[in-house]
Parts: structure tokens; C-alpha cells; sequence
């Protein structure tokens, strides 16, 4: 099991630091950072002088140094644009992306597993046809063309609910719902596999003929088993929040921090791009790990094998 | 997080006759696609004031001149759209090639490569997967530029990994059958034996993913163009046409729903597509 975890730990740190150099070459070799910075031109001495003060003559392998030691201490540079820190950016922006994330995130687990198990257990019936239509449709469609449906239908034509911005509480429920949906389609279509492939197994025919009960055959020996390796779905999906999340804050103009990254792209500002390239592979890489350290909790296999 | 091998996905079986029809849909759409030049009524980019966001046909004061209806500057939506697939699926086509080959060749390095090879290339693999593919995507653009050779380059860089996990697993397989070490014993170089007997036995495998992984390539294509950072204006592009609709939702829902339902069209058929192939070749291969 230290073997396990110590290769994963390893492998964790490779990927930072791979991540790290791809930041950095990006940032360094985008292009001059005067060039956008001073648009009129600079003269010779000037820039040489600015070159000086941000280190940009060293050589390579100290400039990167130079970088590493600022990202451990928590300094990811400028914007090349407004000269504001780049954390700061996005630590303003953060908490909308948190709240609208983390409740589509509660929401796709609370209906996308009761869908998924229901389907298996019910199969044939028409509430798995309609489940699984539905996971069809919310897997195959777009979240971009989700949220703008929901905007026409609900905020629109049934004006039931707002369409843009997060004043008040109900400014979430669409945003949220759009980033869920396609999340529930997922965890629905897995469960439903993970579970049809558990209510196959031995262990099953051996409970049934020991006269147990189908409900607790159900939730003892098929969901139990299928909700074990949900768990690395789970951290798929919330890898898969990152993309989906600026999407959904472009549909419905959110302040969050997808909408720095597009500005980012749009006016080539590496500077706080690299952060967010930075931010996302570091939650990945945690997120990877707390998915291991899941296994070897709720699975004795992995502790016993390794 | 590769080493849980997930489920054999078992789905509603999908009889002929709903992929026949499904691909002769997906079928009239690329057709229409990349017949736009000829058969779109309009130059997609040519403005007119006179008919700006006019109904479609079916509405109070649409006609056949514009079935589509047009946009905030009278351009006629039917004729973008058929542009917008052709576009798309020239993007998501040629990216798709590029990071097939990539990865399939990956894949095999690492299936045929020995031990450390191996282990250098899944561990790339697995950086890549940590990797986001839009935030990768994204500093692409920045570096590089919209240019449409960029995003295809890109596609192909952030989508391969997927082609080489499973070509991997295939090779790791199939290396063990009975013809492999037979060819070997023969006499068979790595080449050889590669070429003539593990190639053609990916192809199936290969099939179905291509088909399951387009709608996702085009999405992506599509995505970033209604982001505003794909393929930039006055080119037609359907993701183009959704997010600069967004703000007509009220005056011109048709502006944005138009182009959407035909992306949803096309996606969901690819969707339908592929997964009775599955159905039918099993790939249950998880590197």
C-alpha cells in the first residue's frame, strides 16, 4: 500500500512540475511582454533597463529557478494588462465559480445516483427509459446549448426564473442546474452500468439463494459494489467542472473566473492565463490523489495487493 | 486513475434499422455541408439591412425567402448554418486525423516499445489527462492565433491520449494470441509483426472510438467559437452563431436556436451511431 501511494505521490509531483515548465515556457516565450505592454514602442535603453529589473536577460535555467521560487511562495506575477497580482484576480472572481460549482456538483451526485440505480434495478421499465433518454440527451447536448434553452424556457417565455448575473438566490437555479445536467447524465449512465455489472455477479445469486431479501441485496451487495469505483468518476467529473463552468458563466454572464481566462485569451495576457493553467492541473493532481487515498479507504483489495 | 477497468457498458440495443436511419441523417447533413457552396441561397456573409432578424417560415411574418430567418444584420441564417457545418466538420475532421495518428502511434511505442518506453509515454499520458483540455486549448489560441490550422493543430495535441490508452491496451492484449508468437517465432521483426498483425486488428476498436469521439471534437470546435476565440468572423461557424445570438435572445430566439438545434442534430446522431457500434464491436480495452 506505501508502494501504491508513494508511486502515486510521485507521480502527482512529476505532473506539477511538468505543468510548471509548460506555465513557464508558454509565459516566457509568448512573445515580448513590452511589445503589448507599451503599444508606442519603447526605445532601446529603456527596454533593456526593464529587461534588467524583471530578470528577463538571465540566463534560461535561472529564470526559471527564479519563477519556481515565486510560485512556492505564492507569487504567480502581474497581469501584463492592469499590473494588478495575478491571484488577486482570481481570488475575486472565486467564489462565484465555488458556489455555482460546488451546488451543480451536489445536485448531480443527489440525482444523478437514485437515476442511475433505479434504471438497473428497474430495467425495462419506463422510468429506465426515461432515465436513460434523458441521460442520453443531457451526455450528448452542449452545456452552452442547455443554458440558453432554460434561458429562452424559463426566463423567458415562463419569466419564472432570471436569466443573467447572481444578485439574489434565485439567479443560481439556472446556472446550476445547467452545469448539472450534463454531470447527472454521467454519473446516471455509470451507475447503471456499474450496477447491471454487479446484479451479474456471483456474490448476488449466492445472497439471493440464501434468502435475503432483494432489498437488501440491492443496497448491501449491488450499490455497495458500484459505488466504489464511482468514486474516480466522481473526480473525473469534477475535473470536468472546471470546462463546463466557463461555459456556463459565458452563457449567463457571470462574474466568475472563466470569464477572466477568455479575456486572458482574447487580450494574450500569458501572465494570468499560466495561473489559470497552474490553478486547474494542481486541483486535478489533488483531486487524483484524494481519489487514491478513497480507494485504499473504502476498498481492502488495493491495500491487501500492493 | 486508468487502473479501474470500468464496467462493460451495456445499453438498450439499437436495432439496423435505427442506424441506418441515424446515418443516413448524419449522412444528408455532411452532404448538405460541404455542398454549401452550391447550395446555400445566400452568400453567408452578405448583409442586409433591409431584413434584419426576420422569423422563420414557420412564424408571423417569415418567409421563404429566409426560411432560417436572419440575423442582427439581415444575413441569412440558413445559408450560415450550411456554411457552419461545412467549417465545423472540416476542423473536427482534420483534427480528429491528426490526434488519431498521434495517439495510435503513441499507443504503440508503448505496447511494442519495452518496459521503459512504456512507462515514459503513460506517463506523459497521464500528465495530458491531468492536463485541462480548454485551458490548453486556450493558451494554444493565445500563443498561436485563431487561424483554423490552429485549432485543428490543437485538437489533435489535447485529444490523443484517449487513442493511446487504448491502442496500448489492444497491443498489450493482442501481443499475448496465439498468431502474434507464432509470426515471432517465425522469425517476425517488430515491425513486421506490428505492421501486418497488430495494426489491422486495431481497426475496429478504432472505429467505434472515432465514431463515439467526433461529436466531442466538434463540440469542442464549437465551444470555443462561441466563447469567441475560435473561428473568428465573418467565417460561419454554428458556435459562432449561438453565443453572438445570445444577446437577441428576446428580439431573435431563432438566431441562437437555429444554430444550436443543428449542432444537437448532429450530435446526437454521431451519438446514436456510435453507441450501436459498440454494441455491436464490443471494445471493452481500458489501458
Amino acid at each position: 500500500m506505501t508502494r501504491f501511494l508513494a508511486w502515486r505521490l510521485g507521480r502527482a509531483l512529476i505532473t506539477t512540475f511538468l505543468v510548471l515548465v509548460i506555465a513557464f515556457v508558454t509565459l516566457r516565450y509568448s512573445g515580448e511582454p513590452f511589445d503589448r505592454m507599451f503599444p508606442q514602442g519603447l526605445t532601446v535603453e529603456h527596454q533593456q533597463a526593464l529587461e534588467r529589473e524583471w530578470g528577463l536577460d538571465r540566463p534560461f535555467l535561472e529564470q526559471f529557478a527564479a519563477y519556481l521560487g515565486g510560485v512556492l511562495q505564492g507569487d504567480f506575477g502581474r497581469s501584463l494588462f492592469t499590473g494588478e497580482r495575478v491571484w488577486l484576480m482570481y481570488a475575486e472572481r472565486m467564489p462565484a465559480t465555488l458556489a455555482v460549482g460546488s451546488l451543480a456538483l451536489v445536485l448531480a451526485i443527489a440525482v444523478g445516483i437514485p437515476l442511475g440505480a433505479v434504471s438497473a434495478l428497474y430495467r425495462g421499465s419506463v422510468a429506465e427509459r426515461a432515465a436513460m433518454g434523458f441521460a442520453f440527451l443531457g451526455y450528448a447536448v452542449p452545456h452552452f446549448v442547455i443554458g440558453i434553452g432554460l434561458i429562452l424556457w424559463l426566463g423567458y417565455y415562463a419569466r419564472l426564473l432570471p436569466g443573467t448575473g447572481l444578485d439574489t438566490p434565485t439567479h443560481y437555479v439556472l446556472p446550476v442546474i445547467t452545469l448539472a445536467i450534463p454531470m447527472v447524465a454521467g454519473i446516471a449512465r455509470y451507475m447503471r452500468a456499474a450496477m447491471l455489472d454487479a446484479i451479474g455477479q456471483d456474490y448476488v445469486t449466492t445472497a439471493a439463494s440464501k434468502g435475503i431479501g432483494p432489498g437488501r441485496i440491492a443496497r448491501v451487495h449491488i450499490l455497495r459494489n458500484a459505488l466504489t469505483p464511482l468514486v474516480s468518476v466522481l473526480g473525473l467529473e469534477i475535473a470536468g467542472l472546471v470546462n463546463g463552468s466557463i461555459f456556463v458563466e459565458a452563457v449567463f454572464s457571470l462574474p466568475g473566473v472563466g470569464r477572466i481566462l477568455i479575456g486572458a485569451v482574447e487580450d494574450r495576457d500569458f501572465a494570468v492565463l499560466q495561473f489559470g493553467v497552474i490553478a486547474y492541473a494542481g486541483l486535478v493532481v489533488v483531486i487524483n490523489l484524494v481519489v487514491d487515498l478513497l480507494y485504499v479507504a473504502v476498498d481492502p483489495r488495493i491495500r491487501l495487493e500492493h | 486513475m486508468g487502473d479501474v477497468a470500468a464496467p462493460t457498458a451495456r445499453r438498450v440495443r439499437l436495432n439496423a434499422d435505427t442506424l441506418t436511419l441515424a446515418g443516413a441523417g448524419l449522412a444528408l447533413i455532411i452532404l448538405l455541408g460541404v455542398s454549401a457552396p452550391w447550395i446555400a441561397p445566400y452568400d453567408p456573409n452578405a448583409v442586409n439591412m433591409l431584413a434584419r432578424i426576420a422569423p422563420p417560415v414557420w412564424l408571423d411574418g417569415g418567409s421563404w425567402a429566409h426560411p432560417f430567418g436572419t440575423d442582427q444584420i439581415g444575413r441569412d441564417l440558413l445559408s450560415r448554418c450550411l456554411w457552419g457545418i461545412r467549417a465545423s466538420f472540416g476542423i473536427a475532421t482534420l483534427g480528429l486525423i491528426f490526434s488519431a495518428c498521434l495517439g495510435i502511434g503513441l499507443g504503440l511505442l508503448s505496447g511494442l516499445g519495452g518496459r521503459w518506453v512504456d512507462r515514459a509515454v503513460m506517463t506523459v499520458t497521464d500528465v495530458f489527462i491531468t492536463l485541462p483540455n480548454l485551458l490548453l486549448m486556450l493558451c494554444g489560441i493565445a500563443l498561436l492565433g485563431t487561424d483554423r490550422w490552429v485549432l485543428v493543430v490543437m485538437i489533435g495535441f489535447v485529444r490523443w491520449e484517449g487513442y493511446a490508452r487504448i491502442v496500448r491496451g489492444e497491443v498489450l492484449k493482442l501481443r499475448e494470441t496465439g498468431y502474434v508468437e507464432a509470426s515471432r517465432a517465425l522469425g517476425g521483426g517488430s515491425a513486421w509483426v506490428a505492421l501486418r498483425h497488430i495494426v489491422p486488428n486495431l481497426a475496429s476498436p478504432m472505429v467505434v472510438m472515432l465514431t463515439l469521439s467526433f461529436p466531442g471534437v466538434l463540440l469542442m470546435e464549437a465551444g470555443l467559437s462561441f466563447l469567441g476565440v475560435g473561428v473568428q468572423p465573418p467565417t460561419a461557424s454554428l458556435g459562432r452563431m449561438i453565443g453572438d445570438g445570445r444577446d437577441y435572445l428576446v428580439t431573435g430566439w431563432w438566431l441562437s436556436v437555429m444554430p444550436a438545434l443543428v449542432i444537437v442534430a448532429i450530435t446526437l446522431l454521431f451519438q446514436i451511431i456510435g453507441d450501436a457500434l459498440r454494441d455491436r464491436i464490443d471494445v471493452r480495452s481500458h489501458g
